[in-house]
């Protein structure tokens, strides 16, 4: 019997208007960078130049702050929780009404399928902008005391992997609790950021209460240095986060970081094994696997790994890797060459270190960063690939052989964000749930998200929360 | 006359009273500049070693039921009791006190573990949650205990202090490295023979003394240490202090001296669980 192919079904690249170039958003207003240093933004599944942006240096930055500081004495702080409300009500349903247009925006500059931005980005950030709406005028009874207090002016850095995404886990709560932003997107994907700059327009919101600068690691180095920000939150890298949190230890500005991760799938030998096969894929496939929850490292108990194996690799087989504005598209486009670069050198290593390799076998478009979805079995706990957060689409398979093993090789590394449990029993769920060393832990499901629950990392994997009650905390000045 | 037996103050690790592995002990002299002791000053070597055992007793101490760390905390309140006058003399001989204030000071100190007690059963019910996401899920929110902490505690009410900082650390389900004051760590020691004689597991407490200009870099930078109290520092050290806890993104904090539930929540972590609702 022959498999039926898919036929093309691409999403129109119309919506998008997007400019050819943009300035800063400053006290309400893009303006140009005060050095006119541009870089581009291309689309990663092509490499076509998507539009120049502004790098914003030391002075752009401290006019952005100032802006922010203003807005936030004279406006925000001594507006009522019930207007603010208000404000954050009307950006989630401009979400919502230009979901499309973001969808295909995002997905242009990030390279990720389309069916994700726009099943999951884009209505997840709306979703986040809803839910944060409606703690603004009920924080008296969040648990933070009876007059919890924003911090003021707030630093935010994000990555590239959920790029509006992120900006809604940071802007929400920090707008809802009352405070002023000034937020640094990625130097990869700054397009989602600036097109919500637009959205704050068309919301009205007060001048400075949001600002984007646009630049790349220096920019974001020089945003938290600035000695009148009150806080600072950041996505991305463990390393980064460190150097972010060495560098504010003196001052001792509260910081919540959102790090890396190198999370356990743990299979065990009475899981539905269909449902874990599905489970695993969307584990460490979703989003390319540039995921800092995904589950990159597969533990099988040992008497099902065979079988589960080769489950696994017809799995693979038949997903489709291509254009991230075709709705089929399973994998889109690696962001950027320089993490093409760094998933290739990881990939070796694993070749090197002597664990076995096998990809799925996809067609691979010539122009643009790809990778094809990768397994290693006869991983080793000491591999890199075991160890080091790859940020791709490559699955470190190790066995164990007793619960107490899959626990122990679950929690044995400095990373702490989140892990996987695969079983038909419930008392062994929750032993498992009970023992493993994660912030999130998701039994016969990975990869969910929602505004309402709580999201972070033990140990490496960062400080605080983000989202539901204990996300607000991050946002409160004093809060535990 | 009879002569007093003077007590010699040791460490506390692992259940068991050592002096340092180094040798070395140093003087202590009371408010007017007399003699009191020669306690132990501890190496990195004994640090480290506290560290493994409170490494060692954690998954034990952390999954104890709620119930019984609660009451085992209470009995350290019942064992303080007993040895009151002894609290009190130790601490009018290191403080400018009044034995009215040392007494207050004691009941205060006494009357803290009695009220973190009270906490390790309920802090979770405060903190949780069930969180209604959008979809057929069961998710919830627990806390949980983070690990080891290292305390260095306000030195202000010597044996105050050392109970503020434990009391917490211990309620969450944690285990302990504590720093006792340099300069007056007598109740931190007499406090340990209490821990020593109640039920707490060895290892759950370990007491150091020496001092801190030696110590505590070592406790910030330790790998396998996961949360830092440095109520005890002053502004300047804690920075550098904050600087070396970066390496594991320790969890630093540093309170006045009062009770919270804040405190206990200080040092637990977040767990998340989530799974599908279905036939």
């Amino acid at each position: 019997m022959s498999d039926f192919e898919y036929a093309p079904a691409l999403e129109s690249k119309a919506i998008a208007n997007i400019s050819k170039d943009y300035g800063l958003f400053i006290n309400g207003k893009f303006i140009a960078s005060h050095n006119k240093k541009r870089f581009e933004t291309i689309n990663p599944a092509n490499e076509e130049v998507l539009a120049k942006i502004s790098l914003a240096d030391e002075v752009d930055i401290d006019k952005a702050v100032k802006a922010a500081r203003a807005a936030y004495v004279k406006v925000w702080s001594k507006m009522s929780g019930k207007e603010r409300a208000k404000y954050l009500f009307r950006i989630a349903r401009l979400l919502q009404e230009r979901s499309r247009e973001f969808a295909v925006v995002e997905s242009l500059d990030n390279g990720k399928p389309i069916r994700e931005t726009r099943d999951i980005d884009i209505p997840l950030s709306a979703a986040h902008f809803f839910y944060h709406a409606g703690w603004a005028d009920k924080l008296e009874f969040a648990g933070f005391g009876d007059k919890p207090k924003a911090h003021g002016v707030v630093a935010q850095i994000i990555p590239w992997n959920f790029p509006l995404l992120m900006l809604a886990w940071k802007i929400a709560p920090a707008l809802a609790t009352g405070n002023t932003v000034v937020l640094k997107p990625a130097e990869t994907t700054p397009l989602t950021a600036l097109l919500f700059a637009e959205v704050c327009q068309q919301a009205d919101l007060p001048p400075g209460v949001v600002n984007i600068i646009t630049g790349d690691g220096s920019t974001g180095a020089a945003l938290t240095k600035h000695p009148d920000i009150d806080k600072v939150a950041f996505t991305g890298s463990t390393e980064v986060g460190k150097l972010i949190a060495r560098s504010l230890a003196v001052s001792n500005t509260p910081v919540t970081l959102e790090l890396g991760g190198k999370g356990a799938n743990i299979v065990f030998e009475d899981a539905p094994l269909d449902q874990a096969v599905e489970g695993i894929i969307n584990g460490i496939f979703f989003n390319q696997g540039h995921v800092c929850c995904a589950g990159s490292r597969l533990l099988l108990q040992e008497n099902i790994h065979d079988e589960f194996l080769s489950k696994l690799q017809k799995r693979m087989s038949k997903i489709r890797l291509g254009d991230p504005l075709d709705k089929n598209t399973d994998i889109g486009a690696i962001n950027s060459a320089a993490q093409l670069a760094k998933i290739h050198e990881l990939s070796s290593s694993g070749q090197a270190e002597g664990a076995d390799i096998w990809s799925a076998p996809c067609q691979i478009p010539n122009k643009g960063f790809w990778f094809a979805p990768t397994i290693f079995t006869g991983v080793t706990q000491a591999h890199r690939i075991a160890r080091e957060e790859i940020f791709g689409p490559v699955l470190s398979v190790l066995t164990f052989r007793t619960p107490q093993e899959a626990i122990e090789k679950a929690n044995n590394t400095p990373f702490g964000l989140s892990a996987g449990v695969w079983s038909d029993k419930g008392s062994r769920i929750l032993w498992a749930g009970n023992h493993l060393k994660a912030g999130v832990i998701w039994a016969n499901t990975f990869n969910k998200f929602d505004p309402a629950s709580p999201f972070g990392g033990y140990k490496e994997s960062g400080w605080g929360r983000e989202g539901g009650r204990h996300g607000l905390g991050a946002y409160i000045k004093g809060a535990k | 006359m009879s002569l007093d037996i003077k007590k010699t103050y040791k460490l506390f690790i692992a259940g068991a009273f050592p002096r340092s592995e180094s040798g070395r002990s140093y003087e202590i002299k009371d408010k007017k500049g007399n003699f009191i002791a020669n306690p132990a000053q501890a190496s990195r070597k004994d640090l480290r070693d506290a560290v493994l055992a409170a490494k060692n007793a954690h998954s034990s101490w952390a999954s104890a039921t709620a119930y019984n760390r609660g009451q085992i905390l209470y009995r350290i309140a019942e064992i303080m009791e007993g040895r009151s006058e002894q609290f009190v003399a130790e601490i009018m001989a290191m403080e400018s006190v009044t034995s009215k204030q040392a007494q207050v000071q004691v009941r205060q100190a006494i009357d803290t573990w009695v009220w973190y007690a009270g906490w390790s059963d309920k802090i979770s019910t405060i903190a949780g949650s069930t969180n209604p996401v959008a979809g057929p899920f069961f998710n919830f929110t627990v806390a949980e205990p983070l690990g080891v902490v290292g305390i260095v505690a306000d030195e202000k009410s010597s044996l105050l202090g050392v109970v503020l900082g434990l009391a917490p650390v211990l309620a969450a389900g944690n285990c302990a490295v504590l720093l006792a004051s340099q300069k007056r760590p007598l109740s931190a020691i007499t406090l340990a023979e209490c821990l020593a004689t109640s039920d707490v597991p060895a290892g759950v407490v370990n007491i150091l003394t020496g001092l801190s200009d030696e110590l505590t870099p070592h406790l910030a930078s330790h790998m396998e240490i996961d949360g830092l109290d440095l109520s005890g520092v002053d502004s300047k050290s804690a920075a550098a202090l904050r600087i070396s806890s970066v390496d594991n993104l320790k969890r630093v904090h540093s309170f006045s001296a009062e009770k919270s539930p804040g405190r206990i929540l200080s040092y637990m972590e977040y767990k998340t669980l989530w799974h599908p609702i279905g036939v």
